[in-house]
């Protein structure tokens, strides 16, 4: 007997005792597979859905947290810190100088946070380092004053209650992208209820399309 | 959209007046984040927006002459000016397209996969590809423009009529609640760099701006051939292959012969049938 012979012989025997013994042991073959395709289903859904986020995201405090409401409550509105400039552009975060409008290197409060800021930042003539949760990426272009002005809509609409504050919660930074978690959403979902849940180019285009009849073109958005 | 009128930007380059100093070709650099590169002379690597060509007349002395063209993108209208530009209707990743507003041809870098098709499908070569991360020497980065967006290995960028400037100006018309942007407050960094003065924007739709008053585009399709639209009325002004259709808006001026037949590939004796079409007179 040649050697393939030899081979093909005990291939078909193995294939026959598979068979022969199979019938009645592979209905529980079968039970356990489902059991574990559904196990290693959920483990690496939920882990996908679960834990993935969190390992995406990493946490940073603010430097002191900050009271919006407390200053809304003293200044009146928000343009007194965040205002648009006599050529069009947006202050955005308020230097440490617009701060000395109202404050000195003395604490007007009693708060821990305000101790900070006078001592680390006033005293030393610093900028305070924010975490921007609204920053959008580099090679995105947004002009306040076409939203402020030409289209006249108020800060809320788009950035949401952030004037009923008390406290800063932590700015979450994607790690793979350097972004802010604000761009895409808490929701892992995507799924958003208010404009301020998410603020990613599509989130522009289907306001856009709705107030403009147009998305835009990429020069619009981008530079 | 904002805009009650589309605009329709456009450049003028008298090339009688340009002296191939490079200024336009410096100052858009600097401007725009353009990564220069350890070998400049490089030209499979480095990357010029505004590129400034040498022409000859191709005579031998005394009667030899040279003219300088700079090259910024053409931001071509495509074929009858309906917005179809070459490299516009050829990327499949929506990365560049026509704004129908401005007349300019926009691009989204983070869009771009880097296929390159609009690289071949440009006639005058005004598209750049990102072969490197660019990198600036320590300390330089800070020199960087925060209004625009450096670009990243892998791809393609091109001049953009300075559309930041735009943007600026835009923001400062919303701000003053017009919707008119005055032909200074929108100027690209080629035009204000020229120490010649040689290049010349401004909007081609507004009768006030000078280059309107230069170019005298034509409103109706060139009865010779119906894709080209907004050919000049000046007999000394031309665009780059512009039978092509491609319709772009640089225009080019210049009161010598010669250079005006270089703006195009003619065959013998095709010149002088397309002069007297257009009733242009011999300044040589």
């Amino acid at each position: 007997m040649s050697e393939i012979e030899n081979k093909t012989e005990h291939g078909s025997m193995d294939g026959a005792k598979e068979c022969a013994a199979g019938d009645p042991k592979n209905d529980t073959g079968l039970g356990l597979g489902v059991i574990f395709f559904i196990l290693a289903f959920l483990i690496c859904f939920l882990s996908g859905w679960l834990l993935f986020p969190k390992l995406l995201y990493s946490k940073h405090e603010q430097p002191f947290n900050f009271d919006h409401a407390l200053h809304v409550q003293e200044t009146g509105d928000c343009e007194s810190c965040h205002f648009l400039r006599e050529d069009g552009t947006f202050s955005g975060i308020p230097k440490t100088e617009s701060c000395l409008d109202c404050h000195t290197d003395e604490p007007m409060g009693e708060t821990e946070d305000e101790a900070i800021f006078a001592a680390e930042y006033v005293a030393k003539q610093r900028e305070v380092p924010w975490y921007v949760y609204a920053k959008q990426p580099d090679c995105v272009y947004f002009s306040h004053a076409a939203h402020i002005k030409a289209a006249g809509m108020d800060c809320v609409t788009c950035h949401g209650h952030i004037g009923e504050s008390t406290s800063s919660r932590p700015y979450e930074e994607n790690r793979l992208t350097g972004y802010s978690r604000d761009i895409w959403g808490n929701n892992i979902w995507g799924i958003t209820k208010n404009p301020w849940d998410s603020m990613k180019m599509d989130d522009c285009a289907v306001c856009h399309e709705k107030e403009t009849g147009h998305k835009g073109y990429c020069f619009q958005c981008h530079k | 959209m904002q805009d009650k009128k589309a605009h329709k930007f456009g450049m003028v380059i008298d090339l009688d007046k340009c002296t191939g100093c490079g200024s336009c070709t410096v100052s858009c650099m600097a401007e725009n984040n353009i990564p220069f590169k350890e070998d400049e002379s490089d030209k499979k690597d480095s990357i010029t927006w505004m590129r400034v060509y040498k022409l000859t007349n191709g005579k031998s002395f005394p009667d030899t002459q040279t003219a300088y063209l700079p090259r910024p993108c053409q931001h071509c209208g495509g074929k009858g000016d309906h917005g179809h530009s070459p490299c516009v209707s050829v990327c499949p990743a929506t990365a560049t397209d026509y704004g129908y507003d401005t007349g300019i041809v926009s691009q989204i870098y983070t869009r771009c996969f880097g296929c390159r098709y609009c690289m071949v499908s440009c006639p005058y070569h005004a598209r750049y590809f990102n072969w490197w991360d660019p990198v600036w020497p320590e300390g330089m980065e800070k020199y960087l423009s925060p209004n625009v967006s450096p670009r990243m290995r892998g791809v393609v960028e091109k001049c953009s009529f300075c559309y930041h400037r735009y943007q600026l100006a835009r923001e400062q018309a919303y701000y003053n609640e017009t919707d008119e942007i005055p032909e200074d407050a929108y100027q690209t960094a080629c035009t204000t760099a020229c120490p010649a003065g040689a290049i010349i924007f401004g909007d081609l739709n507004n009768p006030s701006h000078r280059v309107h008053q230069i170019v005298k585009p034509d409103p109706h399709p060139d009865p010779l051939n119906h894709d080209v639209v907004g050919k000049s009325r000046n007999p000394k002004v031309f665009r780059l292959l512009e039978r092509l259709g491609t319709n772009p808006k640089v225009y080019y001026m210049s009161e010598k012969e010669w250079i005006r037949k270089v703006g195009d590939s003619y065959l013998d004796g095709e010149w002088d049938k397309m002069k007297n079409h257009h009733g242009s007179a011999s300044h040589d």
